[in-house]
């Protein structure tokens, strides 16, 4: 295999390109709907603090719409670049899918975020209202759409196979896969946790530099309560999503658990280093019996091994640490989100949890991104489960220009990240006003104090 | 006129609905695109931040359209999808980037520190052109049937060029009926400028595509079709000196009119787009895959069909909202 081999850098470039995408819609999908709540609690109290941290967040969600829409469009044009024999053999199920998103989910979106971003003042206060519903909702039609489509790439069903391509037999059995429930509660909640400590974080960051206004408190609360309340559910569906996963794909699983031999009363490996040219882990540090009691709910039951599945089971080292990631940061959410929630209820703020909350702003994001590690990886040999191999699917692109592609993505990508981390903290530091977008005074609208 | 094969209506009315989302997508992000190219044509902030007030509520809406297309043209015709696009690998790498640029610069550059906004204007103005160029260089290469070799590849590239000339004219065309006073003045200017090298670039690719296929050839210039055809070349002629005595005569005392340049320069836009269509019939990979041989499983076709039926009048009546509440002359953005 030569260093530049075409479909390792597809696949490179692949990977980039989903792991950027993500990152904006974990965070639109979930601030639509605190943002709903923004506008509802204000449209009920009359409160001006909740119009407050509704303007100051609705330009975090217009940053970060933008970011998902052009990623996404990346995207969209991948599948024909990098993958074609994807489309060509399992086009039949994966293109209505790809489909209903667009009809149902983008054009919505797009077209009433102009209203929920600019209308105001233009359309009436419950219109308003209903454009961010809209859009919220848009943006979670269209998580189930895609994630209908990846979850029948781990368990497909309703389909059969003539002359070697996909043909489409029951509809609903290709939308209710068996892991598709799992995958997209999975998902909303990592969605709901990361802009939970989004807000939490970034109001912490605003209070510890004295910008202590009532807005900023109550976007803080928010962030708190919301994370304390969403994680116990994660942990929740987490532990459900193995168990259907364990059914489904046991080989993932066993790479998951970091487990070589078939075992009865499996014991949960903490920490280990999977060596896998020699099939076993090294520096094990074990809880007795706990893995099978997680994923039997028995302690003496059977765990299968990856050495049952020889040659057919994904690298084991990446979906052993990235799952200890996910789940690491998971638990740190619990202690923080909990601890912050008691200490908010007997003094308010502390520094100390400011600074932790702080800290934790982007949690979300490396839970996330270790989760689709651990899911894609973890699907490997397979692009679809027991129907198309990832290495059959890639095109025919000379490795030169995938290469020079992949190069001049990664350079945007970065730069695009820093600046939408730069651009985020610069609005909290400015309290989220903002001058240069309307020089003279709009006709109506109500000046907030500069 | 060659006999149908059986169930053909599926892959033609899926190519007419692809169609029609690309011509769409060439209009509508085409004024944006345009806009773009235009920005710092005007040294001025506040004509700039205008001139993206008069876009602000409606590219996002607009792009999706490309998504539409797109996706239209991988979900009903998979293998020409996966033919053209790794055909035209380095093309839409580039447009890509250009749109990124582009679709992000919107955000930043009205959120960031007041030192950094020139630079947001740049990667606006940047990937607006990049973007322009890339589809006039896919749209090149498409019509030579992705033909290799130096005088392709140059041909491509002046079809990159004519195309963000249309797109410009298209653009300036917009602010001319969006915006008012002194900006307005520039922009009649600008799109005289555009006009003409449009015109050259219609007349060159007219030239250049029966030249390239002497299916196409045949086509166009066999009788009694030529007769039927001539309308085409005829109207898009006429169209073009309309655009150049009314902007000449830029402004007339009332603006009423306003409008007209802009739905002058979209009729051209469909008219060489039916031209090119009638070229291509039925092949969907020019000269090598029909859009009978590429389409995908009836079953998976009508399951889309029967979605989109539901849902595009949806889509249209909710975009004529949009387009009513921020109708008129473009005013400032506010968030809230
Ligand atoms: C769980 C969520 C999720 C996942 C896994 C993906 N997307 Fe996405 N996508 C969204 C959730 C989302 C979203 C939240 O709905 C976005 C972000 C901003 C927006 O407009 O919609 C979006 C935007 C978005 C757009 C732009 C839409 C527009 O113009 O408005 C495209 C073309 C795609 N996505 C395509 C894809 C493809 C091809 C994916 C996978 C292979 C994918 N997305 C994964
Ligand atoms: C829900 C929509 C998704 C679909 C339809 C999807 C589909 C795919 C496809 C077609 C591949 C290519 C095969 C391969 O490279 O192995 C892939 C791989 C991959 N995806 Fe996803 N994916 C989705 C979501 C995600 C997300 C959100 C992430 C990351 C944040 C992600 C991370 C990866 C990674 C890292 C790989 C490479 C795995 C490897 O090559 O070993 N995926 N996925
Ligand atoms: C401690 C609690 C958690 C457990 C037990 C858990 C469990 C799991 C499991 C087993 C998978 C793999 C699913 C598969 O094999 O297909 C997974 C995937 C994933 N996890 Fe978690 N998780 C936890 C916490 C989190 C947190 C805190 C986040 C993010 C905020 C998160 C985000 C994700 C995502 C996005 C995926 C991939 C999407 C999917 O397949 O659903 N998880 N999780």
């Amino acid at each position: 295999m030569s260093e530049l081999d075409p479909i390792i850098l597809a696949r490179i470039q692949f990977a980039a390109n989903i792991t950027f995408h993500i990152l904006f819609p974990t965070i639109t999908i979930a601030l639509g709907w605190v943002l709903l709540f923004f506008k509802l609690r204000f449209n009920a109290t009359g409160d001006e603090a909740w119009m407050d941290a509704y303007k100051f967040w609705v330009k975090v969600f217009a940053l970060s719409f933008a970011l998902g829409v052009v990623s996404g469009i990346v995207m969209s044009f991948q599948f024909g670049t990098n993958w074609p024999g994807f489309m060509e053999r399992v086009g039949n199920v994966a293109g209505p899918l790809l489909a209903y998103e667009v009809i149902t989910a983008f054009f919505l979106e797009a077209s009433f975020l102009a209203i929920m971003l600019f209308g105001f003042g233009r359309v009436s206060n419950r219109i308003h209202t209903l454009a961010t519903v809209l859009v919220a909702g848009g943006t979670t039609l269209s998580a189930f759409w895609i994630l209908v489509l990846n979850s029948w790439m781990h368990t497909p069903a309703g389909y059969e196979i003539r002359d070697g391509v996909v043909h489409a037999t029951d509809w609903l059995a290709i939308i209710f896969t068996p892991s598709m429930p799992y995958r997209f509660v999975h998902m909303l909640l990592a969605s709901g946790l990361t802009v939970a400590f989004l807000i939490a974080g970034l109001s912490a960051y605003r209070w510890l530099r004295d910008d202590r206004g009532a807005g900023v408190m109550k976007a803080l609360r928010t962030g708190v309560v919301l994370g304390a309340v969403l994680i116990p559910l994660q942990i929740l569906a987490g532990d459900l999503h193995g168990l259907n996963t364990k059914e489904h794909q046991p080989a993932k699983v066993a790479a998951m658990e970091g487990i070589w031999e078939t075992e009865r009363g499996a014991g949960l490996r903490l920490f280990a280093i999977p060596d896998e040219a020699n099939r076993q882990n090294r520096f094990e540090i074990t809880i007795p019996y706990a893995a099978s009691l997680i994923l039997t709910h028995q302690w003496d039951g059977e765990v299968r091994g990856l050495n049952e599945f020889a040659g057919e089971h994904p690298p084991v080292a990446p979906v052993f640490y990235a799952f200890r990631i996910m789940v690491g940061i998971g638990m740190l959410m619990l202690l923080v989100s909990w601890w912050g929630l008691w200490v908010m209820h007997r003094r308010g703020m502390t520094p100390m949890l400011a600074r932790v909350l702080v800290g934790m702003t982007f949690s979300g994001w490396v839970a996330t991104l270790a989760g689709w590690y651990v899911t894609e990886i973890g699907r490997q040999p397979w692009l679809v489960t027991g129907i198309l191999r990832t290495g059959e699917a890639a095109g025919p692109v000379a490795a030169g220009t995938i290469a020079a592609s992949l190069a001049m993505y990664l350079v945007i990508y970065a730069v695009l990240l820093a600046a939408y981390i730069g651009t985020i903290y610069h609005l909290a530091r400015r309290g989220g006003q903002l001058t240069i977008l309307s020089p003279t005074p709009p006709r109506s609208a109500p000046q907030p104090a500069e | 006129m060659e006999a149908l094969p059986p169930g053909a209506w599926l892959p033609i009315t899926f190519a007419v609905l692809m169609a029609a989302a690309m011509l769409l997508y060439a209009v509508l992000d085409g004024y944006d695109l345009g806009v773009g190219v235009l920005l710092r044509a005007t040294p001025e902030e506040t004509q700039r931040d205008r001139m993206i007030a008069s876009i602000g509520p409606f590219w996002d809406a607009n792009e999706t359209w490309l998504v539409l297309g797109v996706g239209l043209l991988l979900v009903a015709f998979p293998i020409a999808h996966g033919i053209i696009l790794t055909a035209l690998y380095v093309p839409v790498a580039l447009m890509l980037a250009g749109l990124i640029l582009r679709g992000v610069a919107f955000e930043f550059r009205a959120k960031v520190p007041e030192p950094k906004k020139p630079r947001w204007d740049f990667a606006f103005q940047f990937g607006s052109i990049l973007a322009a160029f890339s589809q006039g260089w896919m749209l090149g290469s498409y019509i030579l049937g992705f033909a290799t070799g130096w005088a392709a590849f140059l041909f491509s590239m002046a079809v990159g060029v004519f195309v963000v000339a249309g797109y410009t004219l298209v653009g300036a065309c917009w602010l001319v009926w969006r915006t008012e006073g002194a900006l307005q003045m520039l922009a009649a200017r600008w799109a005289r400028r555009a006009l003409y090298v449009t015109w050259a670039g219609v007349l060159a690719v007219s030239a250049a595509t029966p030249l390239a296929s002497p299916r196409i050839l045949e086509r166009w210039f066999s009788f009694p079709e030529a007769l039927l055809l001539a309308p085409i070349p005829l109207a898009t002629g006429a169209l073009f000196l309309l655009l150049h005595i009314f902007l000449r005569r830029f402004p007339r005392a009332d603006h009423s009119l306003d409008w007209v340049p802009f739905a002058a320069t979209a009729a051209i836009f469909v008219l060489c787009f039916q031209g090119l269509a009638y070229s291509f019939w039925p092949y969907v990979v020019p000269e090598q895959v029909t859009i009978f041989e590429a389409a995908a499983a009836p079953e998976s076709l009508i399951i889309i069909l029967v979605g989109a039926a539901a849902v595009l009048p949806m889509i249209g009546l909710y975009t004529f909202f949009v387009w009513r509440v921020f109708g008129g002359k473009a005013r400032d953005l506010k968030y809230y």
